[in-house]
């Protein structure tokens, strides 16, 4: 029994270090989009602000990159799920002795990187412009052409694997049936076929979507005139970063959790449908009188989905109408009376460890004649008379905390105060 | 009841690679008849019907339906609808969307395919189940629903490639007579492709017994099994014991058969092989488990066999014996049940009688391997 609740305990603990592991970057992440330092950080928590937001969609390049890179990616998509689709049907319908040699060559993209994919495609369809005598500005040596056919060259392999794990279930009797009922081909592959491979087809869009929107070592060489987000993200992170990146970063964490939550309970629901409908009776499906279950029965999924999107409703009314000046202003405030502060106490400091040195030194004088420290000055005057340090060596660090460098070589030589007592 | 539209094939062959799947076949399928091809696994059945839905083109020879060459036209063009062994149902389709597919095709408005669904579904006895999907009908209704969508597509021959093999006994029976109904009221040609022979002979006006890509015997059910052909299409449609030996004399329809076990035997020639024995020829004997009866311990004769009996058993309504038969293989006797007192005989010899006209000679040749 005590084995048995250690064991669930140190399951536990494992879930969290995983959890943390896995979601911590993101959590920390979307603190900092909401905290006023202008370098993202969670802690020490200053003010909540929503200023990065607006920051971030006053920031031309940055939308500029979102709408680049959702028009890469609707490309790629399109490119790469129609490829993709050729080439999974083709997998299964290629002589069997050609299907291994086929399959390699097909998802032989995946291995190449993505680096040499940017490089060649660009030094391809260089070639192909100049051979067909195009210039500069034609539309195959465009950014956006290059990088929809850069991306999807591997994309489409990522697609192609999705749409073959569906196909490999698809039963190719369903297609002789279609045609033996006196369909076309092209009637069974639009009202058979296509049906069937709906829900990879949707897997594979997004899917290609996503490879798309986070491609970096590919674009980077095609992408001409159209930088993407994250072509944008690279450039601007050489410059130091604001949490403005967070609060984008923040949003797109949020949409996510949208799509899984929404996609979650679509699926609930379906599942409660079919199953409504199993135990259901000829009568009621005939008269349809079938009570089906409501939209947020039993779907966690479902609650959840509108708590998000409540609280999201609740957060962005507050954040506008919500100004963080006053709380910006006494933080500044803050500050300042602490920089202060610790100026004060600096300057104490230095004044006590100057008064323990002169102590020292003047009880140490008589020894230490003929060797100055290391750490006194270098210069003549108050090595050969460390008297001067009495009166002039006390006053000149405390006017002048920061510069205590300042001193090197000939520091206090010309100080009027040495003149004085030499 | 229209006459129905026949089906022919003329010398058909269909080879993959080197393999030769139908060897010269030669059927004359008549218009609304019920005709079944049986045989083992792996004889071309499926080949042939392939051939005729138009998913196969023939190496050689012709299809023709309705007396029209059907070369060159695809399975889409042809008046044939095809049940499939796994029935092949769309699984994203609803049962009525399903069952008129072939309208949807032509284009036809979703208020006529729903009346027409309707309509099928009352006479396969499904109504009212339209709107579910095919995965929530158990094996019986979705077998209807194939047959129903089969049928709305109006062809003229209905083609089945074992469309009851995945059902249990009980289903399988009745679904027989239920194919059978549906056969006469529609009245066009079914041709129906089965290794059981239980349903071919059931269902079947004719039958085509098929080994190995060749076609042994055509026939109604009653000439199959009375009258075989061959030593294959004895020993493959219902149960035989088989005895081996050479022809010893012919004596006009009926030899004498020189076994290897039992002693010189009377038979019966079957019809196509009479006056194709010779005298010293290998022959097979083989005469069926219900056509022995007993006859006193130790009698001699030429329709009289003694052997050692090996196992009893009892089925209800028959009896069944198996004695020691020819090269470790049992002979099985099956005596039917009148409710007469049966003493058990194991390990001792036991006498048979048989009339000679139910056993059958014929030249010896490959039997069917169960």
């Amino acid at each position: 029994m005590k084995n048995f609740s250690l064991m669930r305990i140190s399951i536990w603990v494992y879930l969290a270090i995983f959890f943390a592991y896995l979601l911590g970057p993101l959590v920390i992440m979307s603190v900092t989009a909401f905290n006023s330092p202008s370098f993202p950080r969670a802690a020490p928590w200053e003010c909540l602000t929503f200023e990065w937001f607006s920051a971030l969609f006053q920031d031309e390049r940055i939308l500029n990159g979102i709408k680049n890179s959702i028009l890469v990616g609707l490309g790629t998509v399109t490119l790469s799920v129609a490829m993709g689709l050729a080439g999974a049907l083709m997998l299964t319908q290629i002589w069997p002795k050609l299907r291994a040699t086929y399959y390699t060559i097909i998802i032989a993209p995946i291995l190449v990187p993505g680096v040499v994919i940017g490089i060649s495609t660009l030094v391809f369809w260089d070639r192909v412009n100049r051979m067909l005598g195009l210039g500069a500005d034609s539309f195959l040596s465009s950014g956006l052409f290059l990088t929809v056919i850069g991306q999807s060259t591997f994309i489409a392999s990522y697609c192609m694997l999705v749409l073959v794990a569906r196909l490999q279930r698809y039963d190719s009797a369903l297609t002789e049936a279609a045609l033996d009922l006196g369909a076309s081909h092209a009637q069974t592959f639009r009202k058979v076929l296509l049906p069937f491979m709906r829900p990879a087809i949707a897997s594979a869009a997004v899917l290609a979507f996503l490879a798309s929107f986070e491609n970096y070592n590919t674009t980077t060489f095609t992408f001409g005139e159209y930088p993407t987000l994250t072509i944008e993200l690279a450039q601007k992170v050489r410059y130091g970063i604001t949490p403005a990146i967070s609060a984008l970063a923040f949003i797109i964490v949020l949409l996510t959790v949208f799509a899984a939550l929404f996609n979650e309970a679509k699926i609930r629901r379906q599942e409660l449908v079919a199953a409504a409908r199993k135990t259901a009776t000829v009568e009621e499906l005939e008269t349809g009188k079938l009570r089906l279950p409501g939209f947020l029965s039993s779907n966690t999924a479902a609650v959840l989905l509108v708590v998000v999107a409540m609280a999201t409703i609740a957060v962005v009314g507050t954040a506008t109408v919500y100004s963080p000046a006053q709380c910006i202003a006494d933080v500044k405030e803050t500050k300042r009376l602490e920089t202060e502060l610790r100026i004060q106490q600096l300057r104490e400091r230095r004044a006590q460890e100057a008064a323990q040195r002169e102590a020292e030194q003047g009880a140490n004088a008589p020894a230490t004649d003929t060797a100055p420290k290391p750490s006194n000055d270098s210069g003549f005057g108050n090595v050969f008379n460390p008297g001067t340090l009495q009166d002039g060596g006390t006053e000149t660090p405390e006017e002048e905390p920061d510069n205590s460098g300042d001193s090197s070589g000939s520091g206090s030589i010309f100080a009027p105060s040495n003149l004085q007592s030499n | 009841m229209s006459a129905g539209v026949g089906v022919n094939l003329e010398n058909l062959w269909i080879r993959f690679g080197d393999f030769v799947a139908v060897r010269d076949a030669n059927v004359n399928i008549n218009g609304g008849d019920f005709f079944s091809f049986l045989g083992p696994s792996g004889c071309g059945k499926t080949t042939i019907l392939r051939a005729v839905s138009g998913f196969l083109e023939p190496s050689e020879g012709n299809v023709l339906i309705g007396g029209n060459n059907m070369k060159g036209i695809g399975p889409n063009k042809r008046p044939t609808a095809l049940i499939f062994q796994n029935l092949a149902l769309f699984p994203l389709m609803k049962v009525w969307e399903n069952i008129t597919f072939s309208m949807e095709i032509k284009g036809a408005s979703a208020k006529e395919r729903r009346k027409r669904a309707d309509e099928l579904l009352d006479m396969i006895a499904l109504s009212g189940q339209g709107d579910k999907l095919p995965s929530e009908l158990s094996g019986g209704q979705k077998q209807r629903v194939a047959i129903a969508r089969a049928l709305c597509a109006e062809p003229d021959v209905l083609l089945l490639d074992e469309p009851l093999s995945a059902l249990d006994l009980k289903l399988r029976q009745h679904m027989r007579s239920e194919l059978r109904e549906i056969q006469k009221r529609v009245g066009i040609t079914f041709i129906y492709i089965t290794h059981d022979q239980g349903e071919a002979l059931t269902m079947s006006d004719n039958v085509a017994v098929m080994r190995a890509g060749v076609i042994d015997q055509i026939g109604d059910g009653k000439t199959i099994y009375n009258d075989p052909n061959t030593a294959f299409a004895a020993s493959f449609v219902g149960e035989n014991n088989v005895f081996r030996g050479t022809v010893k004399k012919v004596i006009g329809d009926e030899v004498m058969i020189n076994t290897n076990r039992s002693g010189d035997l009377m038979a019966r020639i079957s019809s196509s092989n009479v006056g194709k024995m010779k005298e010293g020829d290998d022959a097979m004997l083989f005469i069926r488990p219900e056509a022995f009866s007993l006859a006193p311990l130790g009698t001699q004769g030429d329709h009289f066999v003694t052997a050692e009996v090996h196992k009893e058993e009892f089925e209800g309504n028959v009896f069944n014996i198996f004695m020691e038969g020819e090269g470790g293989k049992e002979m099985k006797v099956s005596l039917p049940n009148l409710g007469q007192s049966f003493e058990s005989h194991k390990g001792e010899p036991m006498t048979l009688e048989y009339d000679v006209h139910n056993a059958v000679a014929l030249p010896a040749g490959v039997l069917a391997t169960e």
